[in-house]
């Protein structure tokens, strides 16, 4: 049926030009085949014009010439085949399988590039996840749907603050605090990751039992750049398969965003584009956003995909494009922090610059406790004071403070220590956390606590204390 | 409906589609692309090619495919029906989408931008014989419970009534009355009127903008008010309430109609919009806020081409209702990503990029926005507003960029939003020292006349105190708060108590989260009596230390809360709260 093309016109990097091509049309994949080479690569048409195609490689353009390539059009964008048994398996960057399991019988097969939601079809998610994690939990709270990211910085624990979710998170139950176990689904998309990082995800996932519900997509280190480019979009198009057709609650965790945008500025270049910011092309806000929009809750099914996108700022700069960017896109950050890492405290989440976006509407009385909110606006304010206090003491001297002064400087280091601090397997119920943050507020004065509701002051405050056991 | 083929595509980049050749297309016309019809528009003609933007995904477009001519510009359908819907960037009703595609919006959809079956009742205002002016109103649909749509002869259209049809119920393609222009051709005229986006439309003349737009929140009706028919902007970060407060804005403003443009924003945040606004009830008429509101969805995920787009359908609909002779607000959410859109399109195209690889009239782009906001007399001597509100998410939060520094060329109102105010939770976060309202002056007799002679005057007295409690503060940090002297000392607690108890808003309170202007002057006088008060106290040599005993202070920031917003006679208890205090200190120190 299908023409097959001999030779090429160009090769530049992972971009190839083909010409006096017919019917090849935008965004449509390609396979290669090189004589005396049994495999076959896939790319995908990026540009065309007239009779010639400019195509991107997957898997790279090594050993490819002008003279030695056979081209066929597949005449169909990129997609996956999906079947219920994709839980439990293991595919590269761009959805072939790599463990040894054979090929999988596809029930259906979607377009890996999705299409946006309907903004009247979805629902505004409102039931949280339990993960355990007070600084998480208390104030920063996960809501299924949503979009999440972390970032990190290199040389920070953040795959094992990952793997604590994954391992932890249970979906609440509306009223009862104690969560049924109902299973969530985890698929995790690994774009340029080392094979260190890879291993310790999979290793976690067997020791926690959850393996035969997860999937994997695995473009590491030294696999193609390009790849890249698709592995967060197979990886989201299974999750919205599992949780949309199928009804499950799925988290996807996808790490590191920054090869992803790296990989996005590499092939930009090569194309010779206009730069923007940082050399990144001026797409990486809508590239970005195609991705991190695909989470959420729709009217017409059971299930909801949660995102929680890893990235590593450059620099630890938070106003890098990536993170920048990222930030306004996904509802909420978590920030880790390095000064709180080098205090070895984990998780270093630093709980100032993050925010969950969705918090407010899926806390209080009806899901988690009433008086959720003012406890952590108050842990929140109180200690975007210690700050001032800490700056102060850094020029007078700790001893020179005024007392209140001294009290929030108490107040912080319990508060890094007790409560952002945890135990890696340390799975705390979301009333614990509460507790804990009501005994922490005891060591400050009670006129101090501006931010909290007087009724549940009254109610709350007296039964507590300040002491840790 | 039928469309010429004009040419083919010859080349796709993204959502640029080039055809070769010299065409007859016309700049800024929309045309259809491809077999499945994609919408797009014409943006540059050479002789050797034409370049159009395709307002939907351009995956699987071949070259040789065809494309439409339409022959006319990219416009809105403008009709009862508008109001309580939620539209793309291009006003094509999501809600008929969601019931032909799914939950996922697909391309090529082809859905009508309003209802052509529903019929409305309808009344006929004019009569057989009349002449009308361009721009008069033939009759009135009650569009929703909360308002009364009027429809208008198209201000290019003027002449005699020739004929008319009785009251009654008519779609809003059905034929009202005929009419004889001067130049003696007769002109069917129906409900429906369509306008090109990029175009304003006109009116009669504009006036100043004297009366101030109220939206409840105290750090903008007192501190840094807009006008009806004013521009403000609303730069912050990402996390720093950009979108809370155009949400906050939009649910309590006294404008008639609000129009909220998501463009390039999230899409669970028009789901909660559309959620919220259907529930909430506005308190002036008794109706869904949704009664009066119309949502632009072009979420980040959505065509960037549609996004561009999405700002101008706005204000169009926008300019639409104004002429009817409603005060009408836009929300922007936010005008970045537009200037995004701009950029990303531009560097398609490979123009010669200015600041950050924006294009170099970015500028003039935002300019012609902005000036589209004003307070007018109507083609049919009615007076309408379109105020726009806009959000500017700067790259970085650093406001030096270049959107935020054009757009604050073409605004009045600035409300700056700070990241260390947001990371305290202290919302609005907008921060007193770095924002402004250039409309204070002009609004200032209208505060005079309606709500009271000291309002002003109690408003500079806040900020003063917040201004000088900002340059204490830079001793304080080098040297704590102990040593100040006493009368220092208060002008801190003071400032503590503004910042509290005023300028802090909770949202989610039911009185605190929209406060009536009578209210806010209330609580300045309250606060400016307190440190009246405390002031003359240490003037006699009282220490702070005394003056903190009671819990006055605290009793002071929690006005907001403790005095609902129909209890206004519940202020007279404070000030014999304070008199009290102030007596007491007296006799036991004095």
């Amino acid at each position: 049926m299908a023409i097959e093309y001999l030779g090429l016109s160009e090769i530049k990097g992972p971009l190839v030009a083909l010409e006096n091509v017919k019917n090849a049309s935008y965004d449509e994949m390609v396979e290669f085949t090189l004589d005396n080479d049994p495999d076959r690569k896939l790319g995908r048409i990026i540009e065309v014009y007239e009779d010639k195609a400019i195509i991107q490689v997957f898997e790279g353009s090594e050993n490819m010439s002008l003279l030695n390539t056979h081209t066929r059009l597949l005449g169909k964008p990129l997609s996956i085949g999906l079947s219920p048994d994709i839980l439990g398996r293991t595919f590269n960057g761009i959805g072939k399988p790599i463990d040894g399991m054979g090929n999988l019988i596809p029930d259906v097969v979607r377009d890996v590039n999705g299409m946006p939601l309907n903004p009247v079809k979805r629902e505004y998610p409102r039931n949280y996840i339990r993960t355990g994690i007070s600084a998480i939990d208390g104030l920063t709270t996960l809501i299924r749907g949503q979009k999440l990211p972390i970032f990190s910085g290199n040389g920070m624990p953040h795959n094992e603050l990952a793997a604590q979710i994954v391992k932890q998170a249970s979906i609440s139950d509306n009223t009862e605090n104690k969560s049924e176990d109902e299973e969530l689904v985890i698929v995790f998309g690994a774009m340029g990751v080392n094979h260190d990082v890879a291993e310790y995800f999979k290793k976690t996932f067997e020791e926690s039992g959850v393996s035969d519900h997860v999937v994997m997509f695995l473009n590491l280190a030294n696999d193609p750049v390009v790849e890249r480019l698709v592995t967060p979009r197979v990886s989201l198009t299974t999750a919205e398969y599992l949780a949309f057709d199928l009804g499950k609650h799925v988290l996807c965790i996808l790490t590191d965003m920054t090869s992803f945008a790296e990989a996005l500025r590499e092939v930009s270049s090569s194309k010779g584009e206009i730069p923007s910011r940082k050399g990144y092309p001026g797409y990486l806000y809508s590239e970005l956003a195609t991705i991190y929009e695909r989470a959420g809750i729709v009217t017409d099914s059971t299930g909801s995909v949660t995102q929680i996108p890893i990235l590593t700022m450059p620099n630890d700069d938070i106003t890098h494009p990536i993170p920048d960017l990222t930030g306004y896109i996904t509802e909420g950050q978590i920030v880790l922090d390095r000064v709180l890492n080098g205090a070895s405290i984990y998780p270093p989440i630093n709980v100032l610059p993050s925010l969950s976006r969705l918090m407010k509407d899926g806390i209080g009385a009806e899901y988690t406790r009433e008086d959720h909110q003012d406890v952590a606006n108050q842990l929140f304010a109180s200690y975007a004071k210690v700050g001032e206090a800490r700056a102060l003491a850094s020029v007078i001297g700790e001893d020179e403070l005024s007392d209140i002064d001294k009290k929030y400087l108490a107040f912080g280091k319990a508060f890094e220590e007790k409560f952002v601090g945890q135990r890696s397997d340390e799975n705390r119920t979301i009333i614990e956390t509460l507790d804990l943050g009501w005994k922490l507020l005891h060591i400050l004065p009670k006129n101090e606590l501006d931010r909290i509701n007087t009724e549940i002051l009254k109610k709350y405050y007296d039964n507590y204390t300040a002491d840790f056991e | 409906m039928e469309y010429e083929v004009k040419g083919t595509i010859y080349g796709i980049n993204g959502p640029v589609v080039y055809v070769s050749g010299k065409t007859t297309f016309k700049m800024g016309e929309m045309v259809y692309v491809g077999e499945e019809k994609l919408i797009g528009e014409v943006i540059s003609l050479t002789s050797e090619k034409t370049t159009i933007q395709v307002y939907e995904e351009t995956s699987g477009l071949k070259p040789h495919a065809p494309v439409y001519s339409t022959g006319s510009a990219i416009f809105v359908t403008l009709a009862p029906g508008i109001l309580n819907n939620i539209f793309d960037g291009i006003e094509r009703p999501l809600d008929n989408i969601a019931k032909e595609k799914g939950i996922y919006i697909t391309r090529g959809v082809s859905v009508d931008a309003l209802d052509t079956k529903k019929k409305w009742d309808t009344h006929i205002t004019v009569k057989k014989g009349e002449y009308l002016n361009a721009g008069s109103i033939i009759a009135e649909v009650q569009e929703t419970n909360a308002i009364v749509h009027k429809c208008m002869l198209p201000p290019n259209v003027s002449g005699l009534v020739e004929s008319v049809v009785s009251d009654g119920s008519y779609t809003i393609n059905d034929t009202l009355l005929t009419i004889k222009t001067e130049q003696g051709v007769v002109i069917p005229v129906t409900m429906t009127q369509k306008w090109p986006i990029r175009t304003p439309r006109p009116v009669n003349k504009r006036f100043p903008a004297n009366k101030p737009l109220i939206t409840g929140q105290r750090i903008l009706d007192s501190f840094f008010p807009i006008a009806k028919g004013g521009t403000a902007a609303i730069p912050g970060g990402f996390g720093t309430g950009k979108t809370m407060n155009q949400h906050q804005i939009a649910k309590w403003a006294d404008a008639d109609i609000i129009i909220y443009i998501g463009c390039g924003e999230r899409g669970n945040e028009m789901t909660q919009v559309l959620e919220d606004f259907s529930k909430l009830i506005d308190p002036k008429s008794g109706n869904p806020l949704m009664d009066r509101t119309t949502l632009i969805a072009n979420t980040s995920n959505m065509p960037v081409a549609a996004r561009e787009a999405s700002i101008y359908t706005g204000i169009t609909l926008a300019e639409y209702y104004r002429d009817m002779g409603y005060h009408v607000a836009i929300m922007a959410d936010s005008t970045s990503r537009w200037a995004e859109a701009l950029r990303e399109l531009s560097g398609r195209l490979e123009e010669m990029p200015a600041e950050e690889g924006f294009p170099a009239y970015l500028a003039s782009r935002l300019a012609g926005f902005y000036e589209r906001a004003g307070y007018c007399k109507t083609l049919n001597e009615n007076e309408g507003s379109v105020s726009i509100i806009g959000a500017v998410s700067p790259q970085g939060g650093d406001f030096s960029e270049p959107v935020t520094q054009s757009t604050k060329r073409f605004v009045r109102c600035f409300w700056a939003l700070d990241k260390s105010l947001a990371y305290a939770r202290h919302f609005p976060a907008i921060h007193w020292l770095t924002s402004y309202s250039d409309y204070l002056l002009d609004l200032t007799p209208w505060y005079n006349e309606n709500c009271s002679t000291d309002f002003v005057s109690n408003r500079n007295r806040l900020l003063a105190i917040l201004n000088n409690e900002s340059s204490l503060m830079e001793i304080v940090k080098l040297i704590g708060s102990d040593v100040l002297p006493d009368d220092q000392k208060l002008t801190l607690e003071i400032a503590r108590v503004i910042r509290l108890g005023y300028l802090q808003q909770n949202a989610f309170h039911k009185d605190d989260t929209c406060v009536p202007l009578e209210k806010q002057n209330l609580m300045m006088r309250t606060i400016l009596y307190l440190e009246e008060k405390a002031k003359s106290l240490i003037a006699l040599g009282m220490p702070m230390r005394i003056l903190k005993e009671n819990d006055i202070f605290e009793k002071i920031i929690a006005i907001k809360y403790d005095i609902p917003n129909d209890k206004l006679e519940m202020f007279d208890d404070y000030t014999k709260l304070i008199d009290n205090w102030y007596n007491d200190i007296m006799n036991k120190n004095a």
